[in-house]
């Protein structure tokens, strides 16, 4: 839909009419309370236009192309760190933007990896990839036991093999998975070592075709309505299939587990693209967010942990308690991050993922 | 030659020019350049200002580099091929369906053929997207299909149908069926019935008329079907990707993966260059027939 009227409201910019200041936000899908858009549109009176994402590769190929049309965008440290590189982002300015006192420093030490002096970005939400499970039927295909809170879970083949009878979604984003698999291996998982890289190839060939489906955002629905009994996706996504699980009181209970092996942290960071229509009302919307209660508030719905140490204090127990969105600090260090590839070894990873996928 | 003639064939080749051979000149300025972490994510980029030393640079900085690369990798040859294999099967398919279903709105009573007709462009109303999407909730395994079935007691474990290459093919042959429809029934509806009462009067059995008189006839019908359908299919990328599993391996999706995950503008490019060559042999063997037909027909 929006490729049809972004040119057409670009047409109506340029014509100088009188329309109202409008704000355009593109995040990914499932990863706020719309209510809160809401209140930003009556709070300032900025129309919001929200468009979704479901992959990190369609943002960048905009940002890339330059001429998004778009304020703000919400893209993955690592993702992050190339586009500015690319010069995509605008520097913020955080003199108008009085919340971002409400930061969480642990985070921002954490983000500049990404984003040196955290001058381009701010951290919208963070989480980990792991395991959703669907606890009885898994435990009804492995037994008592099952490993759930392992990697041998969708690393061992003879444990796929028999999960493949009730299904398994992985997330189709090598970026994702390669390093998961690098850990398991005892590789190091930000390795830009062709050989090393090279070394995970048997593991996920010999795992690959009990995977029903490589996809980033089915598997939330899948989960909820049992049509699959293991995921390896993105904590938040599967708490939330967790959550409409239990709302439709349909006997599905998911469970997520970051791998006791060690789990990929990852950030999704907001930022102003450099030809931002609106880099103004951009700065009121990231200022909006960086409120404590709104931030909380998107927390509280999507079951993210977010880079705002004020807004804690409005989370509910069920978020800020939760060991799955909050680490406590056992699994905090086991925490790893990845940085970007360059193109070489870009191109050797999405090879490999096709060969892995495809069998070609 | 006098103006008015001119600007009528002035017309049509400014619009080829404008809408095909730009772009297609863009696209293999593109499919010559190198990758860079810019934007736009590739290198050398035209400068005019730089007046004729820049155009000069900017030329020597472009190679074959990308089509040698495509040669070097199994995977493209195949893909291509693959993505041959399943737009001809699919076409066939779709023949195969579409043929029957003309016939008999050719067959049908006068009175009929506006609704028959109205009937197969309808769906054509509603996005493609969405009628491609509506598939999952048939074939999915939690699907109509298989909720039928299951209640039939046919089968005991649910089809997997979705996230197969089967799917794949429902998906084309649906999508594409009214383009192979439309040409065959318009060849059908032309065709001289008293044809047919000949071929009967002189002892020929109604079967073997029809396959003797009616199926060679409509042949032109069939040959513009089969190219309308299979010059889209062999580029598909909706379909395969909402409908196919990983293992459904087609040139869109290599293209697709190519432009986003590696953003490697210049092999997308490249890829698609000869995605394009590829079909163009189809596309003039289409127009030799056109041609020939007309010519027919006069």
């Amino acid at each position: 839909m929006k490729t049809i009227w972004l040119p057409l409201a670009a047409l109506t910019l340029a014509g100088g009419s009188a329309l109202a200041e409008e704000v355009r936000v593109y995040n990914w899908s499932d990863y706020i309370d719309e209510a809160l858009l809401e209140k930003f549109e009556a709070e300032t009176g900025i129309d919001l236009i929200y468009d979704v994402f479901d992959s990190n590769e369609v943002l960048e190929t905009k940002l890339l192309a330059g001429g998004s049309g778009y304020d703000v965008v919400v893209p993955t440290g690592s993702f992050l760190e190339r586009q500015i590189q690319a010069g995509v982002f605008q520097k913020l300015d955080f003199s108008k933007m009085p919340n971002s006192a409400n930061l969480w420093d642990l985070i921002k030490d954490r983000t500049a990896k990404y984003d040196p002096g955290n001058e381009y970005s701010i951290n919208y939400m963070w989480g980990t990839t792991g395991l959703g499970v669907n606890v009885g039927k898994v435990k009804e295909v492995l037994g008592e036991d099952a490993p759930i809170n392992s990697l041998d879970l969708v690393f061992k083949p003879e444990n796929m093999e028999k999960l493949a009878s009730c299904g398994v979604m992985f997330l189709d984003a090598p970026a994702e998975i390669l390093p998961a698999a690098l850990k398991y291996i005892g590789e190091d998982p930000d390795s830009k070592d062709p050989e090393a890289i090279a070394k995970v190839e048997p593991l996920l060939v010999a795992v690959q075709p009990y995977i029903s489906k490589f996809h980033s955002s089915e598997y939330i629905n899948a989960l909820a309505n049992g049509e699959i009994c293991v995921a390896f996706g993105w904590s938040g996504d599967i708490l939330q299939a967790r959550d409409r699980a239990a709302e439709a009181d349909n006997g599905v209970e998911i469970a997520y587990n970051a791998p006791k092996e060690g789990a990929l942290m990852w950030f999704d960071q907001m930022a102003i693209p450099a030809d931002a229509p609106n880099p103004e009302g951009a700065l009121k919307f990231l200022n909006f967010i960086m409120d404590a209660e709104n931030m909380a508030a998107a927390s509280n719905y999507v079951y993210y942990a977010n880079g705002n140490k004020a807004s804690q204090d409005f989370l509910v127990e069920d978020v800020i308690g939760d060991p799955a969105i909050y680490p406590d600090e056992a699994t905090m260090e086991n925490l790893y991050t990845t940085t970007a590839p360059d193109p070489k070894v870009q191109r050797t990873v999405t090879r490999l993922w096709t060969k892995i996928k495809s069998g070609t | 030659m006098n103006l008015r003639r001119l600007t009528l064939i002035l017309v049509p080749y400014l619009w080829l020019m404008g809408f095909f051979l730009v772009p297609f000149l863009i696209v293999v300025k593109i499919a010559l350049s190198d990758t860079a972490i810019a934007i736009p994510p590739y290198w050398p980029v035209l400068d005019l200002s730089a007046g004729w030393t820049g155009i000069k640079e900017f030329f020597s900085e472009l190679d074959f580099e990308n089509f040698v690369f495509l040669t070097e990798d199994s995977l493209y040859w195949k893909s291509y091929l693959s993505s041959l294999q399943i737009a001809s099967i699919s076409t066939f398919l779709t023949l195969l369906v579409g043929y029957p279903i003309a016939y008999a709105m050719a067959q049908a009573p006068d009175e009929w053929r506006p609704t028959l007709m109205m009937l197969v462009i309808l769906p054509f109303w509603t996005s493609f997207l969405i009628r491609v999407y509506s598939w999952v909730g048939i074939i999915a395994n939690e699907g109509l299909l298989n909720q039928f079935l299951l209640w039939t007691g046919l089968i005991s474990e649910p089809l997997q149908i979705m996230n197969t290459p089967t799917a794949v093919y429902i998906g084309i042959v649906y999508t594409y069926l009214p383009f192979m429809i439309l040409p065959i029934y318009a060849t059908l509806e032309k065709m001289d019935g008293s044809l047919i009462e000949a071929a009967v009067d002189l002892g020929c059995s109604r079967g073997k008329a029809f396959w003797l008189v009616t199926l060679p006839l409509s042949r032109p019908g069939m040959i513009a079907g089969c190219f309308l359908v299979f010059i889209p299919a062999l580029g598909e990328f909706v379909i395969p990707s909402l409908l196919g599993g990983s293992q459904t391996l087609m040139i869109g999706k290599v293209l697709w993966e190519e432009f986003f995950s590696n953003r490697d503008w210049p092999v997308a490019a490249a890829v698609a260059v000869v995605l394009l060559m590829i079909l163009v042999i189809p596309i003039m063997l289409f127009q030799r027939n056109q041609e020939r037909q007309e010519e027919a027909g006069r």
